[in-house]
C-alpha cells in the first residue's frame, strides 16, 4: 500500500530540480467535502494559470509550428513576408543526412548521460544512507555545492579545468604518465569534447538524484528490513526485495526528468563549445539554434524544433502512459 | 551488524573522494579568481592561493554595464519567482483540496509544460516578442521565465499543501473562518518551507536562463548575466583569473541562497515527517 501510495506521489510531482525535497508526505484524504460550494472555484482558481499556459506557451507552440510550414529566411524576415511553402521544411531536414546523425547522436547522448547519471546518483544515494552522521554531512555539502552552482558558472569552470593550456586536468594527466595529455586539446576532437560535456552534466545531475533517494531510503519503514531479516534475506536479497521495489517509483519519475533535462540541455553543449569541432557535437536543440538562428533558416529550424518536440515525446511516451493511468486509479 | 574494518573503511573512503570530486571545480573558481595571474599560468598548479590578489574581481566588476546586467537579472529573477508563485498558490490549491472535472487533465497538462523545450522554441518567441515591439526589454523577459517555473511551482506547492492535514483546515472552518481564511490562516504559514524551496528553483531557472535572453535581447544594457559570462571568456581571451572572478560572483548568490534556503526546506520537511 505504501508503495503505492508513493508511486502516485513521485509521478504526480516531478521532483524539484535544485531543492532536496523527497517529495513531502501526503495526507491520506484529499477531497475536502465541500465541493458543493460553488463548483466554479476550482477553474476559477486555475483560471491565471491557465490563462499563462496557453497564451505563454500555446502561442509559441502554435507560432512554431506555423513557421515551420513557411519559408522564412533573413528577406522575409526583415519585409516581414509570410511565404508559405507546404512541406518544403519538413522534406528538406528529413530527407537530408544531417538531421538523422543529430537525432542519432542526441538519443545515444542523452541515454550516456542519463545511465551514468542514476546509476552513480543511486550508488552515492545508498552511500550515503551508509554513512555515519558527519561523513554523510561532509558528502552532502559536496554535493549540494555542485548542485547549486549555475549552469553558465559551472561550463566556464570546466572549460578552465579542461583548458589545453595551464588547465588542471591535462597536468594531473601529464604528472600520472601520460605525458601525450600535456597539451591536449579536449575541444579538438567530437568524443573528447562530449567527455567534457558527459562530466559536467553528470557532475551537475548526480546531486539530485543521490540527495533525493537517499531522502527516499530515509522513508522505508524498518520493519520491512526487519520482517525480511526473520525471513532469512542476506544484504542483497533485502535490497532487491525491500529497498528496491520501495524506491522504484522514484526510479521511474527521476529516469524520466532527467531524460527531459538532459536531451533539452542546451548552454553546457553551446557554451562548451557551440556545437564545435565542426558541428560534431550539435544535440538537437543546439543544431535547431545553429540551423535556424545562427544560419538564419528561421522555417527550416521551426521544422527541425517541430521534430525535436516529437522526439522528446516519443522518448518519454512510456513514462506519460504511466502516469495517465496512475491518476485515472487515483480518482 | 558486525563491520569488517574493511567494511567500514571503504565507504567513508569513498564518500572522501566523492567530497573532494564534487567540491573541487567549485573550489578551482574561488582559488583562481584569487589568484596573481603569475600563479594561475604557473607551470606547477598553485593548489592553494598564497599571494591573495582582488584584481581579478576589480576587474569584471569593472567591466563595462556590468551593474546594470546585475541590476537586469536580479529584476527579472525576483518578478518571474513571485509571479509564477502568486498564480500557482491558486492553483496548487485547488489541484491538492478540491475535486473537479478535468483535474486529471490539468495536472498532466502541467507535466507536459513542465516538459516544453523552451530552447527550441525560440525561433517563434523571437517572431512574437519582435511582431509586438517587444525586443530589447526586461518585459517578455520576466513574462517567459514566469511561465518556465510556473508548471514545476504548482506541481510542487500541490504536493506541498495536500500534505498539510485537511483537518487543520476544518477545524479552522467550524472555528468560523471562511475557505480563504483558513487557508490564508492556517495552510499558508505551514507553506513556508514549501515556498521556499520552489522559489529557491524558479530562482536558480530564471537566474541561469540564457538562450532566450541571447536571441532576444542584442541591446547590452538589457542583458543578463549568464549572457556576459558565457561572452566574458571571449572579450577577455585567455583571462582566466578575471573569467573565474566573473563566474565566481555570478554563482555566489545562488550558492549562498541555497544554502540557507535548502536547511530551511528540508528541516520544515524532517519536522513533518516527525510529526506525521
Amino acid at each position: 500500500m505504501s508503495v503505492q501510495t508513493q508511486g502516485t506521489d513521485t509521478a504526480g510531482e516531478p521532483a524539484v530540480r535544485k531543492a532536496r525535497i523527497p517529495g513531502p508526505p501526503r495526507g491520506t484524504g484529499r477531497d475536502s467535502g465541500s465541493a458543493s460550494r460553488g463548483a466554479a472555484a476550482p477553474y476559477l482558481l486555475l483560471l491565471p494559470a491557465l490563462l499563462a499556459t496557453l497564451v505563454l506557451l500555446g502561442w509559441p507552440l502554435v507560432k512554431n509550428g506555423m513557421l515551420s510550414f513557411q519559408n522564412l529566411n533573413p528577406r522575409q524576415l526583415i519585409q516581414h513576408l509570410t511565404e508559405w511553402n507546404g512541406v518544403d521544411n519538413y522534406k528538406e531536414v528529413l530527407t537530408g543526412s544531417d538531421f538523422w546523425k543529430v537525432v542519432e547522436r542526441s538519443i545515444f547522448f542523452t541515454a550516456a548521460n542519463v545511465v551514468l547519471i542514476m546509476v552513480f546518483g543511486t550508488l552515492i544515494g545508498l552511500l550515503l544512507a551508509r554513512l555515519g552522521k558527519k561523513m554523510r554531512l561532509t558528502l552532502l555539502v559536496g554535493l549540494v555545492l555542485a548542485w547549486a552552482m549555475p549552469v553558465i558558472a559551472a561550463t566556464t569552470v570546466y572549460q578552465w579545468l579542461f583548458a589545453q593550456r595551464y588547465g588542471v586536468v591535462n597536468w594531473v594527466l601529464d604528472k600520472l604518465g601520460w605525458h601525450s595529455m600535456a597539451d591536449y586539446n579536449w575541444m579538438g576532437t567530437q568524443f573528447s569534447t562530449f567527455s567534457v560535456i558527459t562530466l559536467l552534466i553528470v557532475w551537475m545531475s548526480i546531486p539530485f538524484v543521490a540527495i533525493n533517494l537517499y531522502a527516499a531510503t530515509t522513508t522505508i519503514p524498518r520493519e520491512l528490513y526487519e520482517a525480511a531479516a526473520l525471513d532469512g534475506a542476506g544484504a542483497w536479497q533485502s535490497f532487491t526485495s525491500v529497498t528496491l521495489p520501495f524506491l522504484r517509483p522514484f526510479l521511474y519519475s527521476t529516469t524520466f526528468l532527467e531524460v527531459i533535462w538532459v536531451f533539452k540541455a542546451f548552454p553546457q553543449v553551446f557554451a562548451m563549445n557551440e556545437g564545435g569541432p565542426d558541428r560534431l557535437t550539435e544535440t538537437l536543440p543546439v543544431y535547431a539554434y545553429v540551423e535556424g538562428v545562427g544560419n538564419q533558416h528561421f522555417g527550416v529550424g521551426a521544422a527541425i524544433s517541430f521534430l525535436t518536440i516529437l522526439v522528446l515525446l516519443v522518448m518519454t511516451s512510456y513514462y506519460l502512459r504511466m502516469v495517465l493511468k496512475q491518476e485515472e486509479d487515483e480518482l | 551488524m558486525k563491520r569488517s574494518l574493511f567494511g567500514r573503511i571503504w565507504p567513508n573512503a569513498t564518500a572522501v573522494v566523492l567530497f573532494v570530486g564534487f567540491v573541487f571545480p567549485v573550489y578551482w573558481m574561488f582559488a583562481t579568481a584569487f589568484k596573481p595571474t603569475n600563479d594561475i599560468i604557473a607551470d606547477t598548479p598553485v593548489w592553494f592561493p598564497t599571494n591573495v590578489t582582488l584584481g581579478h574581481f576589480k576587474k569584471a566588476v569593472h567591466a563595462d554595464h556590468f551593474w546594470t546586467l546585475v541590476l537586469n537579472s536580479i529584476t527579472v529573477t525576483v518578478c518571474s519567482v513571485v509571479f509564477s508563485l502568486l498564480i500557482a498558490l491558486f492553483a496548487a490549491f485547488a489541484l491538492a483540496r478540491m475535486r473537479f472535472k478535468g483535474r486529471r487533465g490539468l495536472i498532466v497538462t502541467f507535466m507536459l509544460a513542465q516538459m516544453a523545450p523552451w530552447e527550441v522554441m525560440i525561433i517563434a518567441i523571437y517572431m512574437i516578442v519582435r511582431d509586438n515591439d517587444m525586443l530589447d526589454s526586461l518585459v517578455p523577459l520576466t513574462v517567459f521565465y514566469t511561465m518556465m517555473v510556473l508548471p514545476l511551482t504548482i506541481l510542487t506547492l500541490r504536493g506541498y499543501i495536500a500534505a498539510v492535514p485537511k483537518e487543520l483546515e476544518e477545524s479552522a472552518m467550524v472555528d468560523g473562518c471562511t475557505r480563504g481564511q483558513a487557508f490564508r490562516k492556517v495552510i499558508f504559514p505551514l507553506l513556508a518551507p514549501g515556498l521556499m524551496a520552489t522559489s529557491l528553483f524558479g530562482f536558480i531557472t530564471a537566474w541561469n536562463e540564457f538562450p532566450l535572453v541571447l536571441i532576444l535581447n542584442k541591446d547590452i544594457e538589457k542583458q543578463t548575466l549568464p549572457l556576459w559570462l558565457s561572452q566574458f571568456q571571449t572579450a577577455f581571451g585567455d583571462d582566466w583569473g578575471a573569467t573565474m572572478a566573473a563566474s565566481s560572483l555570478f554563482a555566489l548568490p545562488i550558492l549562498i541562497l541555497f544554502i540557507f534556503l535548502q536547511r530551511k526546506a528540508v528541516s520544515g520537511l524532517t519536522d513533518g515527517a516527525v510529526k506525521g
